[in-house]
């Protein structure tokens, strides 16, 4: 069994698969990195994941196309991000306690909504997902080509956000402001760059890659919209961010590890299931989670004014 | 514009503001229902009947609040201190899982010795299931939020794994539950022939001895001085980290308590569906109550109101139950802000 | 240099009857000068004169409430410290507005260029930068880590900011308050050099000496209103003190005593940082009955460790530490109080005190454990309310009542009742760390008296002061911190200022020999 455990390991469909996995989750930990470079940790993207999940769906459920489907999922996001932001930055109120209210916000409105429009349904209601884009040429490279070039138009959209966020973040005056207002916002406002705006605007534009992740779960990974669907994910990116030191580049590969890591589990499960029972699998994500989070403690070099609300004028 | 603190403590803020509060969560949850096609009045009526329109209603809320207040204790105890902890829920199930294992037939005890034995197992269970984070926490820095919430997926996975296997009940036709707990282990229910148990009584001390503690031991006041500003009370010589643990161990032991009086006062075994997120209830429960022991008690009836009488509102009106989490999620926002309107003043430049 | 030849030198800024009120305080009071090309123009003023609030308007943090300035015989829009750094105005914090993390060149080049940019051009930006250091000899590495700079780079680092912005009028706020002499000297050089090239400089201080000597005109303020205008040629240092104060300033009479036992030895003490660098290394240090040991040196030098040190904050690494003749066993807090120690703390709003506890739990803070307070784990909050009161009226503590929040109170207030709390509990040995920062002159005074009748009925009192003149008030014997280490011991009596300056800045620093 150890010979086929290992086996698994040289499958390319387990690599495929350790892609699509951390697809929604390069999506929301670029999202919550964005936050909190910014100085805003932003509790709420378990919650904002949810209602990108079910405003995604729902547009395609309704008749839109899958592209408007998850522009509504990242205004949707970037409407709790404006409610999270006003509260946390010109209200300076706890970001710790804002964040876990919007996610039970969002959660809430979200199932309410749900049930509210589909009252009698038994088995969740199934749209057209995204489909496998294989992009010509590079899919036909041998391995490589199965892993990275045959998966779904949002997951290349994910790979191109991690080169966009890096380069905005670091090669542009926008970026750098983002980058210095969490670090210290008196340094910002000396310069007449007003720090609400762009501690609102950075929280607006993470909370909308957040609901765009959520919204891979319904319309690449599972076609419908089901209760607890998120499971987790969210608090697994704040995990990544750490991991990642706060680099998109870094929480690229935190996520791709953690897909691989979810992706072996799973393949594990089947393997061994009559042994092992398939809880402690499951459990196996969280406790990584944790374990990364301990790993990366000591050296964390963490945006000194994050969750510092700033008072202008204090001076 | 701009916020200024206020120089004194004004009494009608503190109390216009939570009422503002709940006014707006109002108009919001009434907006909502309006869009389901009832009428507003009318649904929150049937809720207010439901919540405690009749002797029977009002007792299913008490004992609907009677876990949140555990939890929100739990929940007020850590956040005085600024310990998040997010892990009531977790730490709930951990202690109905000992009241499981001790109190289905391993401990034929009669019940003096027994209930107290289960309340201290339940209680040290949840403590411990803190402890983690908070060592965590304390030793290398890492975020209490992160690790509690993630340990809450861990212990309720751990739950459905011990319910397929060790504590699954022989008797029970496959579904994953626990044996019923003996005789001698059950909380006395409190009316006869209705839901509400003992458990409500225990809550309610444990808020008392709560506030007890805050107001009048040197526990309470070093528990507020770590809670403001660490560094200081380290200055001053008290033991900021002996402090933080004895509120993790207090704030785990009081959910776990939850746990105990859950399985023993009212369910009678553990089966996965336990808490319908009583931990994260907790949590609204005390931001609602500003974080006071006894503002948890009104606080927990007041949210254990609304979702009993959204449960029943639901049954005769069809508005899906889930507007009582929308209201607690607002009400738990607007409360917060409204905390801040009593210490700050918004001024036009 | 001003007014050489037939011409003066243009008038490059000019503030009209500026006013600006807070509420019933007027800290700017019809304020009105002129500053022309080339020239220093020094500000003088107490903590509280209004210094800093007339910059901020300057420099559009803040919006006067009346009158007008010009910049370079344009009004200056208000409010905006982009109108002002268009206009050419530049400002070097005095606490620099630098982020950490970032590099030297990200901190410069933020906000210089529009936002909307898809492009920073930081190539470009670096030669330019490379530049300026060059012209004005400030010499920084662009890609160095802001955190990892020294005090006087980062100094740099904010001036080179107001160059690169093209600033032709540059303030500097209390410049020198985080420099040694030495690096002061190296500023002045600077300042010169950017005179030459045809700036203005308004520099503001309350250090007399450097005002006199580095300025063209030195302006007072006092209580808001701009009192008097000088040239160094025309007045001296006193006064110059006479003006800034409105009342000519007796220093506090020390009478000579002869010194008792030793209340505090540190010996061989080394402590380590973070990284393993010793924080103090291998110091001696002796402090005996009657006596007031000042410790004088810049921020930075190992100041604060000693402080956690004694505090029972951190524990020594190596060496022996004795209180009254005893070794300390577990090195906490609370062991220390027990001994008879009292502490001010360097910073009484994050430190000292607790700002959204009462005044009443905020005097109880180090003594709630004695039993005349509390018993078997309850707090007797009657008796601890008396206590409070007592303090309150023994040591003028202004508050709403002793159930308000401490962040009510003034900084005078807060120190007084970081006094009241220490001193009530008749303390043989007092630590005080920067114990007049920020407070205005009369709290200052009252200060030092409660140090030196402290130090008459036998005390004993170490002080840590970044303020010299404060030292050589007070101090019965100096002795100098340089980079973890303590120089030994110099009576005050003869001392001289230079060699002080010298051994800040680690010249001739001669280690106390370790007493085996």
């Amino acid at each position: 069994m150890i010979v086929e455990a290992i086996e698994i390991l040289f499958a390319t469909s387990l690599w495929a698969a350790a892609v699509r996995i951390a697809s929604p989750l390069i999506f929301a930990t670029l999202g919550e990195l964005i936050c909190e470079r910014a100085g805003v940790l932003n509790l709420g993207i378990e919650g904002i994941m949810t209602a990108g999940a079910f405003a995604g769906w729902l547009t395609v459920y309704a008749g839109g196309d899958l592209w408007l489907g998850v522009l509504v999922a990242a205004l949707v996001g970037a409407a709790f991000g404006l409610l999270h932001g006003t509260l946390v930055v010109p209200l300076g109120l706890s970001q710790h306690v804002t964040g876990i209210g919007i996610t039970l916000l969002a959660s809430s409105l979200t199932y309410y909504s749900y049930r509210l429009l589909f009252p009698k349904v038994t088995s969740p209601p199934r749209i057209a997902p995204f489909e496998p884009l294989a992009i010509p040429l590079l899919s036909g490279i041998p391995g490589l080509g199965d892993i990275l070039f045959r998966q779904t138009p949002l997951t290349y959209l994910a790979f191109i956000l991690v080169a966009v966020v890096a380069y905005g973040l670091y090669r542009t005056p926008l970026g750098l402001a983002v980058r210095t207002v969490g670090e210290n916002p008196a340094a910002v406002e000396a310069q007449g760059i007003d720090v609400t705006l762009l501690r609102l605007g950075s929280v607006m534009a993470g909370s909308a890659l957040m609901a765009v992740g959520g919204a891979f779960l319904t319309m690449s990974a599972f076609p419908a919209f089901f209760f607890q669907m998120v499971n987790g994910r969210g608090w697994i990116c704040i995990a990544l961010v750490v991991f990642g030191s706060w680099r998109p580049g870094k929480a690229l590969l935190g996520a791709l590890l953690f897909g691989l890591f979810d992706a072996y589990q799973l393949r594990l499960q089947q393997l061994a299931g009559a042994f092992v029972p398939y809880q402690l699998f499951l459990m196996l994500p969280y406790v990584l989670s944790i374990i990364a989070l301990i790993a990366m403690s000591r050296r964390a070099a963490y945006p000194r004014a994050l969750m510092v609300p700033y008072r202008k004028g204090e001076r | 514009m701009r916020l200024e603190p206020r120089s004194g403590a004004s009494p009608t803020a503190a109390v216009l503001a939570p009422l503002g509060a709940l006014g707006v969560s109002l108009l919001i949850g009434g907006a909502l229902v309006m869009w389901s096609g009832a009428s507003a009045l009318n649904t929150f009526a049937l809720v207010l009947r439901g919540a405690a329109g009749s002797q029977f209603a009002l007792l299913e809320t008490l004992t609907r609040a009677t876990p949140l207040i555990f939890t929100g204790l739990a929940a007020a105890v850590a956040f005085r201190a600024k310990l998040w902890n997010i892990g009531g829920e977790g730490q709930l199930y951990i202690g109905a899982v000992l009241t499981a294992v001790l109190g289905t037939g391993l401990l034929p005890l009669p019940a003096p010795i027994l209930v107290p034995i289960l309340l201290l197992a339940g209680a040290i269970g949840g403590a411990l299931t803190l402890l983690g984070p908070t060592l965590l926490k304390n030793r290398f820095g890492v975020d209490e939020v992160v690790t509690t919430l993630l340990l809450n997926f861990i212990v309720v996975l751990l739950v459905s794994l011990l319910l397929d296997g060790p504590l699954k009940d022989p008797m029970g036709l496959g579904w994953p539950q626990s044996p019923k707990v003996i005789p001698d282990a059950a909380l006395p229910k409190l009316v006869q022939g209705k839901r509400l148990h003992a458990g409500f009584l225990l809550a309610v001390a444990a808020a008392l001895a709560v506030w007890f503690v805050n107001a009048r031991t040197t526990l309470g006041y070093e528990m507020r001085a770590v809670g403001h500003n660490p560094r200081a009370a380290r200055f001053l010589g008290m033991p900021v980290d002996a402090v933080l643990l004895k509120t993790a161990l207090l704030s785990g032991g009081l959910a776990g308590l939850a746990g105990v009086s859950e399985v023993t006062g009212l369910k009678g075994n553990l089966t996965l569906d336990l808490s319908p997120g009583f931990g994260y209830s907790g949590i609204v429960v005390a931001m609602l109550a500003m974080l006071h022991p006894l503002g948890v008690i009104a606080a927990a009836i007041f949210v254990a109101g609304m979702f009993v009488g959204a449960d029943a509102m639901s049954r005769s009106a069809g508005v899906p139950n889930y507007i009582a989490d929308v209201m607690v999620a607002t009400s738990l926002l607007t409360m917060v802000v409204a905390m801040m309107f009593t210490r700050f003043r918004l001024r036009w430049r | 240099m001003a007014g050489d030849g037939a011409a003066e030198p243009e008038v490059v800024l000019r503030l009209g009857r500026i006013t600006k009120r807070f509420g019933p305080l007027t800290a700017n009071d019809q304020i009105s000068f002129d500053v022309r090309r080339g020239e220093v123009v020094g500000l003088l003023g107490e903590n509280g004169a209004g210094k800093t609030t007339l910059m901020n308007i300057l420099f559009g943090h803040y919006v006067a409430d009346e009158g007008e300035i010009e910049a370079f015989g344009r009004p200056l829009p208000p409010g905006s410290p982009h109108a002002a750094i268009a206009a050419g105005i530049g400002m070097v914090h005095q606490h620099f507005t630098l982020a950490d993390n970032l590099t030297v060149l990200d901190n410069i080049l933020l906000g210089t260029e529009p936002l909307w940019r898809w492009r920073s051009e930081s190539g470009a930006a670096r030669s330019r930068l490379r530049r300026l250091a060059e012209d004005f000899g400030l010499e920084v590495d662009p890609d160095a880590r802001v955190g990892g700079l020294s005090v006087g780079e980062r100094q740099r680092t904010e001036i080179l900011k107001a160059l690169y912005r093209e600033a032709r009028i540059l303030i500097l706020d209390e410049p020198t308050a985080v420099l040694t002499p030495q690096e002061s000297t190296a500023l002045f050089g600077t300042l010169k050099k950017l005179v030459a090239q045809g700036l203005s400089i308004i520099f503001i201080s309350h250090k007399l000496a450097e005002v006199l000597e580095v300025c063209h005109r030195i302006l007072v303020l006092r209580a808001g209103r701009l009192i008097a205008e000088r040239t160094p040629a025309a007045t001296d240092r006193a006064e110059l003190a006479q003006l800034m104060v409105g009342r000519a300033i007796s220093a506090p009479r020390v009478e000579p005593q002869p010194p008792g036992e030793t209340h505090l030895r540190l010996s061989g003490v080394t402590v380590r940082g973070g990284h393993g660098q010793p924080l103090l290394d291998g110091i001696e240090l002796e402090v005996r009955g009657g006596e007031i040991v000042g410790v004088a040196g810049v921020s930075g030098n190992g100041q604060s460790a000693l402080a956690d040190l004694i505090c029972g904050l951190q524990p020594p690494g190596a060496g022996i530490v004795t209180l009254f003749g005893e070794a300390i066993g577990r090195w906490r807090p609370r062991d220390i109080l027990e001994r008879g120690v009292a502490r001010i703390p360097e910073d009484r709003h994050a430190v000292g005190l607790i700002g959204d506890m009462s005044v009443t739990e905020n005097a109880v803070g180090e003594c709630y454990r004695r039993p005349a307070l509390s018993r078997r784990g309850l707090i007797d909050w009657g008796a601890a309310r008396r206590f409070a009161e007592r303090i309150i009226g023994d040591y003028d503590v202004k508050c709403p009542s002793p159930a308000a929040a401490v962040r009510l109170l003034s900084g005078g207030n807060m120190q007084k009742l970081i006094l009241g709390r220490v001193l009530a509990q008749a303390p043989r040995f007092i630590l005080a760390n920067q114990p007049t920062r920020g407070l205005d002159v009369g709290a200052v005074s009252y200060v030092h008296e409660q140090l030196l009748s402290a130090r008459r009925a036998g005390g004993s009192v170490l002080l840590i002061s970044e303020d010299l003149d404060e030292i050589l008030a007070l101090a019965d014997r100096i002795v100098v911190m340089h980079r973890g280490r303590v120089s030994a011991p110099m009576a005050r009596a003869g001392i001289a200022i230079e060699r002080l300056g010298l051994m800040m800045a680690g010249h001739g620093l001669e280690q106390a020999p370790h007493a085996a």
